[in-house]
């Protein structure tokens, strides 16, 4: 068992974390990965919205990306959710071909093409789902050895009772948010707290590994979107075309 | 990580399996199998490769439109098995009945790094089977399988011919060169993983004797529930 190829820190961004693609060689390709990672009902998507107005202002083509959002999976994944046939295996394993369809079809061909990806959500949402539902951690990060390392990974970072007044004020707990799957008990709002405090810890636990940059989710939307464009900027550094 | 595919099981059941290229006819002995351990009184189990209701629209999406890469093909297929594993093969396994697959986790190493993928990364990824009691795997010249394929006026299927690869439009000509590597990793697979090797170029009948005689190997008589001791 070679341990050093999967999904691990140390990679240098734009690079396959592990094993990779063989059959697809993405050396020097001049695009980014900028991804957004956070729990549910954190805020990510307004984020990725105001961004993306930022940097095409500024002159960069950008390419969005979503969990779950490949038009191969999709359908598969919402009757699997809607019936309840998912275990936790199946669960991870269909992410994963999700994730594969957008990378080889959306994520690689915008990277070759110069666009900043924006991934709202990238890998590290199904490894720290799949820990906290038992997986083996080191079979997750081969599985995800496939990936490309991101050159920025922000991520939003809040506490379980605060997330909870949170997604309460949005609408309310949503099933698979709440981790009934895990069949703790028909106590909605304790499962939710339950199950999203082991996922941040299970964030939290990788955000070293990773490289994660933390940003305080419980500062106002302007707060956080000027500190995001601050980072980003500077790492965009001098090469923005908006520039005269 | 734990790697059960190479770890000896503790059910009481059998796993028994079945792999080779299309056309090795390894179903038709699979079938044979099956008829003479249900006469001898044992309950016996099939699944076959890629059946999961789960994955089924996915797959038949992906194959309508091509649009599967080997990444994409490989893993719908190891949700597939995933999900047969944890409904159709482990419980019949822990009730001591005998599981007989058709294809197994050594289809999915022959054919996933015949499309160019990571040899490694898919023995990793499927390190969560349970590891068959005896799996067997019917070693057939291309030539002898495009024979039996054509002669049952089986037109070769998209992925199955390896088209998707793009090595040829022929899609006999396809079918020969992408089953040729196949056939190469299946080769190293025996070795590697202590498959038994039957030569499917042989009679149906000689074929289905030595297959029964590695399976008696592996099995008890079944308990005879009408036998009365005097």
């Amino acid at each position: 068992m070679s341990e050093d190829r999967g999904a691990h820190g140390g990679v240098t961004p734009g690079h396959y974390y592990g094993h990779g693609l063989p059959y697809l060689s993405i050396d020097n390709y001049p695009g980014r990965i900028i991804a957004i990672e956070g729990t549910d009902g954190i805020g990510r998507s307004t984020q990725i919205r105001l961004l993306r107005e930022w940097l095409e202002v500024r002159g960069y083509g950008v390419v969005e990306t979503g969990w779950t959002r490949s038009p191969l999976m999709q359908p598969t994944i919402e009757i699997a959710k809607s019936s309840n046939t998912l275990n936790k295996l199946t669960f991870t394993l269909l992410y994963a071909c999700d994730f594969a369809d957008r990378l080889e079809k959306e994520i690689i061909p915008a990277l070759k093409a110069g666009f900043i990806v924006l991934a709202d959500r990238y890998i590290f949402t199904a490894i720290a789902r799949a820990g906290v539902r038992g997986i083996d951690r080191e079979w997750i990060r081969q599985l995800y050895g496939f990936a490309i390392a991101p050159h920025l990974t922000f991520y939003l970072k809040i506490d379980a009772d605060a997330l909870a007044r949170r997604v309460l004020e949005r609408g309310g707990m949503d099933y698979w948010e709440s981790g009934m799957d895990m069949k703790a008990g028909d106590d909605i709002y304790e499962n939710f707290r339950t199950y999203q405090r082991q996922l941040l810890k299970e964030y939290a636990s990788m955000a070293d590994e990773f490289g994660f940059r933390m940003l305080d989710a419980k500062k106002s939307v302007n707060a956080i979107q000027d500190e995001l464009r601050r980072q980003i900027g500077e790492f965009l550094g001098s090469d923005s075309p908006g520039r005269m | 990580m734990l790697n059960t595919l190479i770890t000896p099981h503790n059910y009481p059941g059998k796993l028994f399996v079945v792999e080779g290229i299309d056309g090795s006819g390894k179903t038709t002995q699979l079938g044979l199998l099956a008829k003479w351990l249900t006469a001898a009184g044992h309950r016996v189990f099939v699944t076959e490769w890629n059946s999961s209701a789960l994955v089924k629209a996915a797959t038949k999406t992906g194959k309508k439109k091509n649009a599967l890469t080997p990444m994409t093909f490989s893993l719908l297929h190891a949700t597939d098995f995933a999900d047969r594993l944890l409904y159709k093969i482990i419980p019949p396994l822990k009730a001591g009945m005998i599981v007989l697959a058709d294809r197994y986790t050594y289809t999915a190493f022959s054919r996933d790094v015949a499309r160019g993928v990571d040899k490694q990364w898919v023995r990793d990824l499927y390190s969560f089977a349970v590891q068959p009691d005896l799996a067997v795997y019917f070693r057939v010249p291309i030539d002898v399988s495009l024979d039996r394929l054509m002669a049952r006026r089986v037109k070769l299927k998209f992925y199955e011919a390896g088209m998707d690869m793009g090595w040829s439009s022929n899609p006999v000509e396809s079918f020969r060169l992408f089953q040729s590597k196949v056939l190469s990793e299946y080769d190293s697979l025996v070795n590697e993983f202590g498959l038994s090797v039957i030569d499917a170029s042989g009679s149906i009948t000689d074929q289905q004797r030595v297959f029964r005689d590695m399976v008696s190997r592996s099995i008890e008589p079944p308990a005879k529930a009408h036998e009365v001791k005097s």
